[in-house]
């Protein structure tokens, strides 16, 4: 196999849109989408005249993103020019941060298998805006949307830390998560809420040396799959060309290739890395942003525990699968709500279980969250108290959620109205076991003989008792008595 | 009725003595025989003027109140962008551009009632000083029109000399409001850098570029302060009013200061022209008349400050100046043969001579292995130049100081060498960088007729003592009252 004779190194450059409810420098409301060149005013396309005002919720939200992964937020920072001409961009000049970003080095933690995690390095993390949109569809002409254009984009750069496409994949969905759980991003890859561009190269031992290939930069990656593919198909290509050509970063250090998702490969783009010249300089339209300890404190305590640390508790604290606690922490208010059911003191597999078996079904079919079905954690709480109880089986407990979803009702008052209360009396049940005793000699016999269908005949005899009580019966109660009759 | 200040006009028009319908068609007579000589203006409002006048006229007949600047006749550069005509910046690039939003200043003008003419012209992009660099007309100096109004609010200066609007709105990016005022023989008053919002101003210089009137009197300055200083939002260097709140300019302006202390900088003087110095000292003995006391002080650094200048200047402008490239904005070549083209070739029948000079100068001086040389310096001496004057402003209530080193000068007489044109600058140029504010008043004239201006600097956001300081003069004297032959 390949994949022994070199190492595959992978960094990102990631861009996320912030959900602000207006643009980055004007008060465009954020929407995207739209017919083209209708969200936009003076400001955002740049006429001449206009200035720019900073949007303080992008900066917050950014900052947010910085604490969550472990960045050094700068008491100081400022907005930059970056010139280059090209149609999408109005002003010719992008406002950027150059050498000044709004968070420094950090650390994010991924989920590996089986529970193991990595940290993989954050250089910088700085706030821009979006340009517009070129289309090429209009014969001799080229048409800009300019909808996009002002829109405040979070910009990432990682260490070359990671060493697999599964790796790349997992800081993809982890970044997600932490994104949705703070708030400030939908983080939805095909509405392009994240675009992602790995870098990626091999060192290769050979002859004692480590050789390495040139760095392929893999261009405008829109979901999760072709990220993990698209590094893994360079990582083949790249030593299928060294193994060919001898091909290694001294014969060129870069390249910028495109992902063709139709025939699954990288296609080249541009061989040589230009010499960009963007002539950044502090822009002075805008002032340099100070972050107080007081800001930079009320930022803070809008932070949350983060999915990674809330999953490794529900797999620590309440005994749940990996992938339950991954499932149950895929959004922040799932997350917390079952969290707040469990505090209660019910048994949290019991509460696992409702949730995974019917409602996160019901809030994907609803387009909701399941906190948003209409049952409080208080009633959830009370009903999976209820199979702790055995006053309703487990599988009366996710009739009784769906219901309750729909009839907005308490889960008492919910299962006596399906009638899924389970009877415990011991004389009634007790009476129905006669009845089913009296009616199965021959399962009797068996039952008690020992042989080798004595235990599934006890069970026939029990799912006698539990058809003829209409499944209202306590399944432990039935087996207990069942069991004393048959002197078990 | 041309001979009215702004003040004098608004309370005739207020008190129903005059109609500003009739203020409006004086001056468009006066428009309409002058100028086609002066060639101060690049578009003229007439219609919407007199529709506006009208409307204040009735509104005041109806007992209604009306703003500080009710039904008077404003015209402004060309660079700030209005919505009912074209913002030219008197480049062709820009030729047919017309904004659709009124920038902050001209909000102002709306809502206290001015009643806004016309658009002045201008060198090309706030580009010079003395309107040769206009890509669309020469702006004449009204006191003689063989001799440039200077720049490169010129369009400005002459329309207020020749009493063809009673007051106008120009911009200073390294004295463009001063020197004209100075040429024209009116009053021009740069406030302090954040004092009035730039928003709708085609940038130059951001960090430099700065509103504010052009008056025949100082208290016409002030009520115009009134009516544009203060707090934008949508100008993120725009000063709160709680750093520096604004006041009323008017508000004791006739009141002299006791004890004034001027502070000159000798060496800097040496540097005008005999009439000018002449002038100057004549001036500072009119202050001492009143009881001000002359001190000396020395600014090594601002002999730096055309350097620096032009160095921050161009670097900005490079980057403000980049949008205008023919796809989203300004004029498009015919046929271009690729999008690289489009840029290139708008760009190069679009600007003129001077305004690519500056960009590629400005383009130099952020280039990857330059900046640290050129911008990161220059800022640096920014900083050194600013402290020359807050060490002056130690030992004084404000300089004075002249604002060009010669009159003006003959249309044509320095067009060929853009250095000695960039040198005259030396006295308004250093008060951009340091951020204060400046005013020009009139203190006399050469062998030759020409208006001569002194100029009086301040702290900043101090544009109300400046504005007494300069009042003091112009009370004991009679240079601003004095007209060109037209
Ligand atoms: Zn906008």
């Amino acid at each position: 196999m390949a994949e022994s004779k070199y190492k595959i190194i992978i960094g990102l450059e990631i861009h996320v849109h912030l959900a602000t409810k207006t643009k980055m420098f004007c008060g465009c409301e954020l929407v995207y989408g739209g017919e083209p060149n209708t969200r936009v005013c003076p400001v955002c396309i740049g006429m001449p005249g206009v200035l720019p005002t900073m949007n303080k919720k992008a900066v917050e939200f950014a900052t947010l993103a910085g604490l969550a992964l472990n960045c050094e937020i700068p008491s100081f920072t400022k907005w930059d020019r970056k010139s280059y001409y090209y149609p999408d961009l109005p002003k010719n000049y992008q406002i950027s941060q150059y050498d000044l970003p709004l968070c420094g080095s950090g650390f994010i933690e991924i989920p590996l298998e089986e529970g193991q995690t990595k940290n993989i390095r954050m250089i910088r993390a700085h706030l821009e805006e979006d340009a517009g949109k070129n289309t090429h569809t209009f014969g001799d002409f080229s048409a800009i949307d300019l909808n996009r254009a002002g829109s405040p984009l979070l910009e990432m750069v990682t260490e070359p830390d990671m060493n697999s496409g599964k790796e790349v994949r997992a800081l993809a969905v982890e970044l997600q998560r932490i994104v949705r759980f703070l708030g400030i991003s939908e983080g939805d890859m095909q509405k392009g809420h994240m675009r992602f561009e790995p870098n990626v190269n091999l060192h290769i031992p050979k002859d004692g040396k480590i050789y390495k290939t040139p760095i392929s930069e893999v261009k405008n990656l829109n979901s999760f799959k072709a990220l993990e593919r698209s590094v893994t198909y360079e990582a083949r290509r790249q030593y299928a060309e060294f193994v060919e050509f001898g091909k290694t970063m001294e014969m060129g250090n870069k390249a910028t290739f495109g992902w063709d998702d139709d025939n699954q490969c990288t296609v080249l783009q541009r061989e040589k890395e230009e010499a960009h010249d963007y002539r950044y300089f502090p822009d002075p339209d805008l002032v340099p942003v100070e972050m107080s300890d007081e800001w930079l404190g009320e930022i803070k305590s809008r932070l949350c525990e983060l999915p990674l640390q809330m999953q490794m508790r529900f797999v620590q604290d309440y005994k749940l699968s990996d992938y339950d606690a991954g499932v149950l922490t895929a959004d922040r208010q799932t997350a917390e709500y079952f969290d707040a059911t469990v505090k209660s003191g019910v048994d949290p597999k019991r509460v696992c279980n409702i949730l995974t078996q019917t409602g996160l079904k019901l809030a994907n079919e609803a387009g909701c969250k399941v906190a948003e079905l209409g049952v409080s954690s208080d009633g959830l709480a009370e009903l999976a108290k209820m199979v702790d109880a055995s006053e309703i089986s487990a599988s009366a407990s996710v009739t009784i959620f769906e219901e309750m979803t729909k009839s907005k009702g308490a889960p008492k008052a919910t299962a006596e109205k399906l009638n899924l209360i389970q009877k415990s009396d011991a004389g009634e049940i007790e009476s129905l076991i006669d009845q089913v005793i009296a009616d199965n000699p021959k399962a009797v016999a068996e039952a008690t003989s020992g042989s080798k269908k004595a235990k599934k005949s006890a069970g026939f005899l029990m799912g006698q008792v539990m058809q003829r009580s209409k499944g209202q019966a306590n399944p432990k109660v039935v087996s207990e008595i069942l069991n004393k009759k048959l002197s078990l | 009725m041309h001979e009215l200040s702004i003040i004098e006009l608004k309370d005739k028009i207020a008190a129903g003595e005059v109609k500003s319908a009739d203020a409006v068609k004086s001056v468009f007579e006066r428009i309409e025989k002058h100028d086609p000589v002066i060639g101060a203006y690049i578009s003229t409002f007439k219609e919407g003027a007199l529709k506006a006048a009208l409307d204040v006229d009735e509104r005041i007949a109806a007992g209604e109140t009306v703003g500080a600047l009710a039904g008077v006749p404003i015209a402004v550069k060309d660079n700030m962008c209005v919505s009912t005509g074209k913002t030219t910046c008197a480049s062709k690039i820009l030729e047919n551009f017309e904004a659709p939003y009124d920038g902050h200043v001209i909000e102002k003008l709306k809502e206290a009632d001015a009643i806004i003419i016309g658009k002045l012209n201008m060198d090309e992009f706030a580009m010079g000083s003395s309107c040769e660099n206009s890509a669309l007309q020469q702006t004449k100096n009204p006191w003689d029109v063989s001799t440039v109004p200077g720049g490169s609010s010129g369009g400005a200066a002459a329309a207020v000399a020749a009493r063809m609007c009673f007051g106008a709105l120009g911009s200073d990016t390294g004295g463009s409001i001063r020197q004209p005022a100075s040429f024209c023989g009116v009053v021009g008053l740069k406030p302090t850098y954040g004092r009035v919002s730039r928003y709708g101003l085609v940038a130059y210089g951001s960090s430099l570029d700065q509103i504010g009137p052009l008056t025949t009197t100082v208290s016409d300055a002030a009520l115009m302060m009134n009516v544009i200083a203060g707090h934008d939002k949508r100008d993120s260097t725009s000063i709160s009013t709680d750093v520096a709140p604004v006041k009323d300019y008017l508000d004791g302006i006739d009141q002299p200061l006791d004890g004034l202390k001027i502070a000159v900088v000798p060496e800097l003087n040496a540097g005008a022209s005999q009439q000018v110095k002449d002038a100057i000292e004549k001036g500072l003995d009119v202050y001492k008349g009143l009881g001000a006391e002359i001190v000396e002080v020395a600014m090594p650094n601002v002999e730096y400050a055309i350097a620096t200048y032009y160095v921050i200047a161009t670097a900005e402008a490079s980057s403000n100046l980049a949008r205008f490239d023919g796809v989203h904005y300004g004029h498009r070549t015919e046929k271009p043969k690729d999008y690289i083209e489009v840029y290139s070739k708008s760009r190069a029948e679009g600007f003129g001579t001077e305004v690519k000079r500056r960009i590629m100068l400005g383009t130099y001086a952020l280039s990857s292995g330059y900046y640290d040389a050129y911008y990161l310096k220059a800022l640096k001496v920014r900083n050194l130049i600013r402290q020359d004057f807050t060490n002056a402003f130690e030992k004084a209530d404000c300089l004075m100081m002249p604002v060009s080193p010669t009159t003006a000068f003959k249309i044509g007489e320095k067009t060929d060498d853009p250095l000695e044109m960039y040198m005259a600058d030396i006295y308004t140029i250093a008060v951009n960088l340091a951020g204060i504010p400046g005013i020009s008043i009139p203190c006399g004239f050469d062998d030759g007729g020409l208006p001569i201006g002194l100029q009086i600097l301040t702290e900043a956001f101090t544009e109300d003592r400046l504005l007494r300081i300069a009042r003091m003069f112009e009370k004991q004297t009679e240079y601003n009252t004095k007209m060109p032959k037209l």
